[in-house]
């Protein structure tokens, strides 16, 4: 029996306005950054994207979750909106802002319900639990918490409302190697206790392998290889993964 | 506010001086409230232009008013007016700024040259443009001075919001469905805190200068009534026979200036 689909992505082309456009010009040239994109995601499946820099994986998820609204093509999603992790996690905690306060902000502009004062505080304190930080945390500020710290946050702050969609772009390319293991760690914990659906961008390949079910490869904004991340591995069907496969060390 | 950061602000000397600056001149005026020497408007023909003695502190003007009793009324007109003129000033531009900053596009291009174009006149010419549209009085004065510094303040804040508008923990906010509104006041302004308090000051001090350029123009605050910039037009033509009725409400007001200078400079070192 075939698994529900969570997302299905067809014909993708996003674009993005061209900055160094002349003053007096008329012509609005854009510039292509995806090019007929299309993959499908079943419920509870981890996909991974890779591929280097600058070769659309934050625009893919940009358009995703609706911040790039300049596309054509389809996008079809089961549930409301996914939440997002961003590559940077210095730069996407509001700084004048403490954690507590930064995790309940989701539930307060929840549009599906209300929530008390007494709900929030414990769904807070749940959150704290499943990201691993102690509740005295709740009183920091941003600056005060380490990398890891910072994206643990993160990623609660996608958690807050339970999305059934996570995308995670580049979660831990920002952070140093047994930090990253730990996120890794964490996020498959989610992964596994939640059943939620993840989209792990990532341009480490060795990183990908352990936690998706599934590697789509991109390279200058078009799919260039899709499969099982097992097959894939194994058995590249691109010149281009198997040169990236050949760089991670993974392949001699 | 943390304890530990207050106690930061507080061990500034930059604040410390302001601070203790400030307190005086607030004391002076909160006592003058209850108790002056003199009812400042009361004239004496036999006392006209007295030095400084221990029946006049600060001696007496050309009326024979006591300049103390003067100066602390004079500091109090002087300080409402300023506080009147940077909360419209800093309310009307922070909002204008944060608005125009956050939408960008037409909105944002038209406002922005429209304040390019005020910003051009100096801020006291603008206030006396306004002024002879509106009239002699200290409600006009208070918002003719507070629309002149409507653009300065919209410029930082629309700076401001502009750096801040594209951080991902905006986009972030903006995904978990923040609206426009909340992304404003609670998402981006408290991080401009810092930038608009030390702005307040400073503003605070460009309003005591334009109010007594303005008194100085004639068009300031009305007589008997008199701001501190007012005593000092008056003053001026008794400068070399009596100049302590000069120096007076002038030193008040070079302390007045400093106090804030010192405040927004410590506030700015802060952050
Ligand atoms: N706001 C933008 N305006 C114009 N072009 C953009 C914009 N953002 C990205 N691009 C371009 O789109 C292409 C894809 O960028 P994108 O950020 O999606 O790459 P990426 O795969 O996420 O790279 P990285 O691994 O470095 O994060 C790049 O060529 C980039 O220059
Ligand atoms: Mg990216």
């Amino acid at each position: 029996m075939e698994k529900e689909k969570v997302l299905r992505v067809t014909g993708l082309n996003v674009f993005y306005k061209n900055r160094k456009r002349k003053l007096f010009s008329r012509k609005n040239k854009k510039i292509q950054a995806l090019f007929d994109v299309s993959f499908d995601m079943e419920e509870g499946e981890v996909l991974a994207i890779a591929g280097e820099s600058g070769c659309g994986k934050s625009t893919l998820a940009r358009a995703i979750v609706g911040i790039n609204k300049d596309y054509q093509g389809e996008i079809w999603q089961k549930y409301g909106r996914p939440m997002m992790v961003f590559q940077d996690p210095y730069n996407s905690l509001n700084p004048a802002k403490k954690i507590g306060w930064l995790l309940e902000e989701p539930l307060k502009v929840d549009k599906e319900r209300t929530w008390t004062k007494e709900e929030r505080r414990k769904r807070v304190e749940e959150i704290m639990q499943e990201i691993e930080l102690p509740i005295s945390m709740l009183d920091r500020y941003p600056s005060q918490l380490s990398g890891g710290q910072r994206q643990r946050v993160c990623i609660g702050i996608a958690l807050m409302r339970e999305p059934k969609l996570l995308i995670a772009d580049e979660p831990v390319s920002a952070l140093d190697v047994t930090i990253q293991a730990q996120i890794m760690e964490l996020l498959d914990n989610l992964h596994r206790k939640h059943g939620i659906s993840i989209i792990f961008i990532s341009h480490d390949l060795r990183v990908v392998y352990q936690i998706s079910d599934h590697v789509m490869v991109m390279k200058n904004g078009k799919v260039v290889e899709y499969g099982a991340t097992r097959d894939v591995y194994r058995n590249p069907q691109a010149e281009y993964t198997r040169q990236l496969l050949k760089a991670a060390g993974i392949t001699r | 506010m943390n304890n530990s950061k207050l106690k930061k602000l507080l061990k500034n000397p930059y604040v410390f001086i302001g601070g203790i600056i400030m307190g005086l001149i607030l004391l002076m005026i909160i006592v003058g409230f209850f108790w002056m020497p003199y009812e400042p408007t009361k004239m004496s023909a036999s006392e006209k232009l007295q030095g400084i003695s221990l029946r006049h502190i600060m001696g007496t003007d050309n009326m024979g008013r006591d300049v103390f009793s003067r100066v602390m009324y004079g500091s109090r007109v002087t300080l409402m007016i300023a506080i009147g003129t940077i909360i419209i000033g800093a309310g009307v531009g922070t909002i204008i700024g944060s608005i125009t900053g956050y939408y960008g596009g037409m909105i944002d291009e038209v406002t922005m040259r429209v304040i390019d174009a005020l910003f051009a006149f100096p801020s006291i010419l603008l206030a006396l443009v306004i002024v002879s549209v509106f009239g002699v009085g200290w409600p006009q004065l208070v918002i003719s001075l507070g629309i002149a510094f409507v653009p300065s303040f919209a410029r930082i804040v629309r700076g401001e919001v502009l750096r801040c508008k594209n951080m991902d923990y905006i986009e972030n906010a903006r995904l978990q469905g923040v609206s426009d509104f909340r992304m404003i006041f609670l998402h981006i302004l408290p991080n401009i805190k810092g930038v608009l308090a030390s702005s307040i000051l400073i503003g605070f001090n460009n309003a005591v200068l334009a109010e007594a350029g303005l008194s100085y123009l004639g068009v300031g605050s009305q007589p008997p009534y008199a701001s501190l910039g007012r005593m000092l037009s008056d003053a001026q033509q008794y400068m070399f026979t009596r100049p302590s009725y000069v120096l007076c409400p002038g030193i008040v007001i070079v302390l007045m200036v400093l106090g804030f200078a010192f405040l927004g400079e410590g506030i700015k070192r802060w952050k």
